[in-house]
């Protein structure tokens, strides 16, 4: 039973992970190319705000999540509006927690291939008469692309590893909100140490392997 | 992976459903009582037919979820202020509250000879740290902090207090050897009717103000009648058998 269970939490958090990592990427690159070439005053500011999530503690972010997408808050009133109800608790309402929590991992690696790529191919696309959008997707895209792995992988492995978040929003609720960082929570609190240990240390496993194949992938660039 | 995954919830929910017309109930769980509500919702569903969806979290947060639209429709809280709240803010069903288990308290030590039977270890003060869990968020490290009071050790032994966030970690503290002894829940170090290990002193009750946990049913499962089935059978005798081998009072 207790398998299942933690089949069903592996499940959902790799398609929480792969529904987040897809609206990040589609999101954050308009964004993350806006911080590359703006000079706007209002650079600064949204940039620190993409950066919020990085130094705000999950349960200030899950908390405010909650109460604006409450019954109450302004998102959640606007939600019940449009008739496809409340968020939070939902897999849906997840994919919004996500999608604000794991933004810096996206955005940021994508703005620093954005800036990376420098004005001067930019400059010759034009002089030969491309458009925006054709040099946006043949010139940008292929020369960032090294910036969409990492942006993805990155967006994808903090997803996984979410826990505060999930747990105020999701209300650890079987099958629909119960990630695999919940379901260890669920395990300690039960004090089922051993089956606490397997998911952890496939955790472990999982984010090493990932940070490694990054660490491979940047030193095969560099040369 | 979706098709396998459902494949292998169904035939998990066919192996614990009977033959009466099941349905579904959503029950809010406070986390001390875990392990316990695992097996009492197991029992439940054979017995029943209906289905019992757990979802664990400590009081406050869980309080925090309902009163901003979780869609639960039993609570077993860790205490019986935050069930009185919510009747009386009208999201719990007024008058449907219960006490389902009462907590005791434990002194533990992981390691045998540590404590003794009477708490007399806490009077001789031979230890480095002392472990609590937070007082101001958890009945148990409350009830701890009036024990220490009633034996006149508050202040001595203020300055050796670790606290945990909550009772789960304050168990992780003492049971990993980091800190020599704590003021545990009994269900933590109990199980089968005897403790698991170590060395033990259990608080005697009137020390400390009862630690009733109590339950109640929400506004989303007013009319529910899995909801009113799973509050009966949390007074039943077999659910009173499981509470008790947990090291709770009832």
């Amino acid at each position: 039973m207790t398998s299942v269970v933690d089949l069903a939490a592996i499940g959902l958090t790799l398609e929480l992970a792969a529904v987040t990592t897809t609206i990040l990427l589609v999101l954050g690159t308009p964004v993350a190319w806006w911080l590359a070439r703006t000079r706007s005053a209002f650079k600064g500011a949204v940039g620190a705000v993409v950066a919020l999530p990085l130094v705000l503690p999950p349960t200030v972010i899950g908390f405010y999540l909650l109460v604006t997408m409450g019954p109450h808050g302004p998102i959640g009133q606007f939600t019940q509006a449009l008739g496809i109800g409340l968020l939070p608790f939902s897999f849906a309402g997840l994919v919004v927690g996500s999608v604000f929590y794991s933004l810096p991992f996206v955005v940021q690696p994508l703005q620093q291939a954005f800036e990376a790529i420098g004005e001067r191919p930019l400059e010759v696309a034009v002089t030969l008469r491309a458009g925006a959008l054709d040099t946006f997707f043949s010139v940008v895209l292929p020369l960032a692309r090294p910036g969409f792995v990492t942006a993805a992988v990155l967006g994808f492995a903090h997803t996984v590893g979410e826990f505060g978040v999930v747990l105020m929003i999701g209300g650890n609720i079987p099958d629909r909100t119960r990630v695999v960082s919940v379901q260890i929570y669920n395990h300690v609190e039960a004090l089922e140490y051993a089956e606490a240990h397997w998911l952890s240390a496939g955790m472990v496993v999982f984010s090493f392997l990932v940070l490694l194949l990054l660490n491979r992938r940047k030193r095969g660039s560099v040369r | 992976m979706k098709a396998v995954l459902a494949r292998l919830l169904c035939a998990a929910a066919v192996l614990s459903c009977g033959t009466a017309p099941a349905a579904e109930v959503s029950v809010a769980v406070a986390a001390n009582f875990t392990a316990p509500m695992q097996k009492i919702a197991a029992e439940f569903e054979r017995d029943t037919g209906h289905k019992a969806r757990l979802a664990f979290g400590a009081t406050g947060k869980l309080y925090a979820q309902i009163t901003n639209g979780a869609p639960f429709e039993l609570f077993l809280s860790a205490d019986d202020t935050t069930p009185a709240k919510l009747e009386q803010e009208g999201v719990a069903v007024a008058g449907s509250r219960f006490t389902y288990a009462i907590g005791r308290l434990v002194l533990w030590s992981a390691q045998p000879g540590v404590v003794d039977d009477k708490g007399e270890v806490l009077k001789r003060g031979a230890f480095a740290h002392l472990a609590v869990a937070n007082p101001k968020t958890a009945p148990y490290g409350a009830a701890a902090m009036a024990v220490l009071r009633r034996l006149g050790l508050a202040d001595a032994l203020a300055p050796k207090l670790v606290t945990g966030e909550n009772i789960a970690q304050t168990h992780q503290f003492v049971a990993s050897g980091n800190v020599e002894l704590g003021f545990l829940a009994l269900s933590q170090v109990w199980a089968d009717g005897r403790l698991t290990g170590g060395s033990a002193w259990q608080v005697p009750a009137e020390l400390h103000e009862p630690l009733r946990q109590d339950a109640v049913i929400l506004a989303a499962g007013r009319d529910k009648p899995a909801a009113r089935a799973l509050a009966d059978y949390l007074r039943g005798a077999k659910a009173a058998a499981i509470i008790r081998s947990y090291g709770y009072g009832l």
